[in-house]
């Protein structure tokens, strides 16, 4: 599903959080918003998700106005920046949470819960784990529980907020690998915020570079690299 | 060299034997002293004509209304106080908004106004000199010397037990989770009976028992605001302080020893619960 972004701005209080920016993903694309801290990435993401409401502007989701939807009703797959897992859960019922949640009348029979959740953990390739609590499992772990989490509601889009901020180098790289396999084989529009430009940049099929509440410059990684928009893209690539 | 290795090595964090000692005999002659001591005594008055005399005690009508009176007043005021504990600490830790340091700060205030002058300012409020109050009893409605006014100064003074206890334990929880179970299309009910509820159980439980033992044992507002009516008015407390007063003092030590065996028995429930579900307490502690 394709998203539009229509001149979309957020203040907090006196504080401009997001200028007017537009920006258009491509249905089934994997794209990085880039950015130091501070440049509205979160903010963006956030009002895709519905955990934030724009100052103004208009979102679409699939050419429909999308603005107004609650978070609830957006059905946009969250992985938020240190997982969010619920600790009182095991890893099977925080997977399942989200097909618990649906209305009675389309709520999946126990059986059937069952089923999706195991599909979904051996997607994320730890079939074992389903009675663990989330502080039994490591970082890595985690960060794949909540994908799986975050996929079980059959979201219409993925949204990730840095989410490999919260681990080392080397399961980093791994699970960069991860986050790509499970795009190419959901070919969900995949949204993912980052201040680590090797990471957006080997990743992601398109990058957006953000700064100050603005976008900076939108490309292919290649692009970006060759043609930098700005002397901050040039300086925040480079580095 | 050699004389060094002999010496057993000492773990930086131990004391002396000497100071060892010392600490921990401090701390059980304290301990002896000023809690097991006066709680002892309190039995041992109370049984001083033996189990007999401590029974005709709870016979005593007025003995008997002071306690129905003060559980009465619990099982009302801890559920109220409860929910608006919840809702106060909800608001106040998930939302922002303007007025939050003043609302954080009256919250605290039945802390720091004294019992007698909460009291004071019910009477002040309600009573038959105010306009409000002199409409209420011309309505037969009276609240001072009457239960509403126990109720009312019970609820203020029990107020920041329960929100006092929840508001550290959610603010340092955030909102994240909260905000993962509404993007998975969770209602905010949904969300606060599955996630924020379970997240804070233990704290609002403290919170809880807290509440209770401070509504059953309240004295000061009460005694103002009841007018201490024997068998209408009086609770546990006050008829406690009228049956000493009196030199009854059996009486008055068994219902005293009553109240302290509810407070225990609320302490009791509480580790039991917790030794209950220790497992589940361990799995759910932070990451």
């Amino acid at each position: 599903m394709n998203i539009e972004i229509e001149e979309l701005a957020k203040e907090f209080g006196t504080e401009r959080a997001l200028h007017p920016v537009s920006l258009s993903i491509p249905s089934g694309a994997l794209i990085a918003l880039l950015g130091p801290s501070g440049s509205g990435k979160t903010t963006l993401l956030r009002i895709l998700a519905g955990l934030e409401f724009p100052t103004s502007g208009r979102v679409l989701f699939g050419g429909q106005d999308a603005t107004g939807l609650s978070v609830q009703e957006r059905r946009a797959g969250f992985v938020f920046q240190q997982y969010a897992l619920f600790k009182h859960m095991t890893v099977f019922e925080n997977i399942a949470y989200g097909l618990r949640a649906r209305k009675r009348h389309e709520r999946p029979t126990e059986a059937e819960i069952g089923r999706r959740v195991n599909r979904l953990l051996e997607l994320i390739q730890l079939p074992e784990i389903g009675t663990r609590y989330p502080n039994q499992l490591s970082g890595g772990q985690r960060q794949r529980v909540a994908l799986a989490r975050a996929l079980a509601i059959e979201p219409r889009m993925l949204l990730l907020d840095e989410p490999f901020g919260a681990l080392d180098a080397k399961v980093r790289k791994e699970l960069r690998q991860g986050l790509r396999e499970i795009h190419d084989r959901t070919g969900l529009t995949t949204v993912f915020v980052t201040h680590d430009q090797e990471e957006a940049m080997e990743l992601a099929d398109l990058v957006v570079v953000m700064s100050m509440g603005r976008i900076e410059q939108v490309g292919k990684p290649a692009e970006i690299r060759a043609k930098p928009a700005s002397d901050f893209v040039r300086a925040f690539t480079a580095a | 060299m050699s004389d060094i290795a002999l010496t057993r090595p000492v773990p930086v964090t131990s004391e002396p034997p000497l100071a060892r000692y010392l600490l921990i005999g401090f701390a059980v002659v304290f301990v002896t002293l000023f809690l097991f001591a006066p709680l002892l005594t309190v039995f041992a008055e109370a049984l001083r004509q033996g189990w007999a005399g401590a029974l005709d005690a709870l016979r005593l009508p007025d003995a008997q209304a002071a306690i129905r009176m003060t559980l009465t007043i619990a099982a009302i005021a801890v559920p109220i106080n409860a929910a608006f504990g919840i809702a106060a600490a909800w608001a106040i830790t998930k939302f922002d908004f303007r007025g939050k340091a003043f609302l954080i700060t009256l919250i605290d205030l039945p802390f720091s106004v004294s019992p007698v002058v909460a009291g004071l300012m019910l009477v002040l409020l309600f009573g038959a000199n105010s306009t409000l109050g002199g409409w209420l009893i011309a309505n037969d409605m009276p609240i001072v010397f009457a239960f509403p006014g126990i109720l009312l100064a019970t609820l203020f003074i029990t107020f920041p037990f329960v929100a006092r206890e929840i508001i550290p334990v959610m603010m340092e929880q955030g909102r994240a989770e909260e905000e993962a179970a509404l993007t998975l299309g969770a209602s905010g009910w949904r969300t606060f009976f599955t996630v924020t509820l379970p997240n804070i159980r233990w704290a609002l439980l403290y919170g809880v028992l807290l509440c209770n033992a401070r509504a059953m044992g309240e004295f000061g507002a009460v005694a103002v605001v009841s007018g201490k009516i024997r068998g209408e008015t009086a609770t546990m407390p006050t008829m406690i302080e009228m049956f000493y007063n009196e030199y009854l003092s059996v009486a008055a030590f068994t219902l005293a020893a009553v109240l302290a065996m509810l407070a225990l028995l609320t302490l009791l429930l509480k580790s039991l619960l917790e030794w209950r579900h220790a497992d589940l307490l361990a799995a759910t502690r932070r990451h």
